[in-house]
């Protein structure tokens, strides 16, 4: 007898890395909405067969593999998941509020994350203006903070997701490469930063502080030789 | 609604912009269109409006901006859910799209960018590798996609149909300047059958700027990105 299985309830896989920020807003989008997933932590430097078959065009992680069909790319997987599982909704309903969030999280990919990035790689004045161009940035994202517990409001959304590798890198990055972003003049941003890390969902997946230093010192050791 | 509750803040050149407006004409929706001057300065209501990018296109919609022209796009489909759809209805194939879209944002759009600015045959030679191997992805993507039918939205002008077609026109002119043919019968016959289609649809002829005055456009941006300040 053919028993016909419901399409969210067929196998659902995520191929990513145990630290990768990508991969964790999927895993929080997976958990916050209680959905069943088998997680593949991949090696970067010897990639999976299946994960190059998977996501021939870029190579990369996260793919959610959902039914035997891949997605990458991780907005784009993000939105699937939103579509597919309706309980706990990471967007709100009105389109409007779809858009900013949206946009919000696109800000952080396109403009936040690689100016942070470029700060911690680069040295001199490319460091300099790199911070600058982050510290400007989050200007922007403090505003969009006020009166709100959450970029989503009163319950983590997309944005939140989005921005949530701040809670977990920002301290590492402070502590392996100086870099304090953002500071004490972000009060509504670290406000967040803790909401944000003490919530459950999210705790419950948080690469380890310890082992992302490990990491991130062998990185910047890389970016920055010794003389 | 009235006209100028919807007002599109653009400039003719400009292939993000038009995505707007063919969203905003396959939904029937009139709209105000507002001509920024590119290189000149950018007026008060961009600033306002989009004051962390500062750039276009910029959706008014009531008093409420929205910016970035994928996003804007989505907020069509979905506010005017009552005329034609832009988006596909299934999950999967919003994915798709949405992938395809990215990748033609983030990989493929500078990779042409690249061959109106390269120095050198080598460079030049390069820059054309990259564009036809996108090409040949969009080639199997389309495919996929359109099933036979003769969009990649299907029967109708679709959201990555937009997010594709809206480069057309400065494709054309990079195949006029460099003399070479990125769309070609040889290597993408059904994208060049589909850029006919598209460019004639009445929901884009209308804002697809002719490639003459494209190339002009194009040439005084060369100009003006080369005597620029020298490459850190």
């Amino acid at each position: 007898m053919k028993v016909e299985i419901p399409n969210s309830m067929a196998e659902v896989k995520l191929f990513k890395t145990w630290s990768t920020p990508f991969g964790a807003r999927v895993v929080w989008a997976l958990k916050l909405k209680g959905i069943q997933y088998e997680a593949i932590d991949e090696d970067l430097s010897n990639k999976s067969a299946l994960l190059l078959q998977y996501n021939p065009v870029y190579k990369k992680v996260p793919v959610l593999v959902h039914d035997g069909k891949p997605i990458s790319e991780s907005l784009v997987i993000l939105e699937y998941i939103e579509e597919t599982w309706k309980q706990n909704p990471i967007l709100p309903e009105d389109p409007l509020g779809k858009a900013k969030a949206r946009f919000w999280a696109k800000f952080n990919d396109e403009k936040l994350l690689p100016s942070i990035w470029s700060a911690f790689t680069k040295e001199g004045t490319e460091r300099e203006e790199a911070m600058g161009a982050a510290l400007e940035s989050l200007k922007f994202v403090e505003e969009e903070l006020k009166g709100k517990k959450f970029f989503g409001g009163e319950k983590i959304g997309l944005a939140d997701l989005v921005f949530g590798w701040l809670a977990n890198l920002t301290r590492v990055f402070e502590e392996v490469a100086g870099l304090k972003i953002p500071d004490e003049r972000y009060p509504l941003l670290l406000a967040w930063l803790q909401e944000f890390s003490e919530h459950p969902i999210i705790k419950d997946y948080w690469p380890p502080h310890d082992k992302l230093v490990i990491k991130y010192q062998a990185l910047y050791e890389k970016f920055h030789p010794a003389k | 609604m009235a006209k100028s509750d919807v007002k599109v803040l653009g400039s003719w050149p400009s292939q993000y912009v038009m995505r707007a407006r063919i969203a905003l004409n396959i939904k029937s929706v009139s709209y105000e269109f507002l001509e920024e001057k590119l290189w000149e300065s950018k007026s008060e209501l961009l600033l306002k409006s989009n004051p962390v990018h500062k750039k276009i296109p910029v959706l008014i919609h009531g008093d409420k901006p929205i910016c970035e022209s994928l996003i804007i796009v989505q907020y069509i489909d979905e506010v005017w859910s009552s005329g034609p759809s832009i988006l596909p209805s299934d999950p999967h194939e919003r994915a798709t799209a949405r992938f395809w879209a990215a990748y033609l944002d983030e990989k493929w759009f500078p990779s042409i960018r690249s061959i109106g600015m390269a120095q050198g045959e080598d460079a030049r030679k390069t820059a054309i590798a990259q564009v036809e191997e996108g090409l040949v992805l969009l080639e199997e993507a389309f495919g996929n996609c359109s099933k036979g039918k003769p969009f990649f939205g299907g029967d109708q002008i679709g959201y990555l149909d937009i997010a594709f077609g809206c480069f057309l026109a400065w494709l054309r002119v990079t195949e006029k300047i460099s003399g070479i043919k990125l769309l070609s019968e040889a290597n993408t016959p059904a994208l060049l059958n589909w850029a006919d289609r598209f460019c004639s649809d009445a929901a884009v002829k209308d804002v697809m700027p002719d490639t003459e005055k494209l190339a002009e456009f194009g040439k005084m941006v060369i100009a003006k990105m080369r005597g620029a300040a020298p490459p850190k």
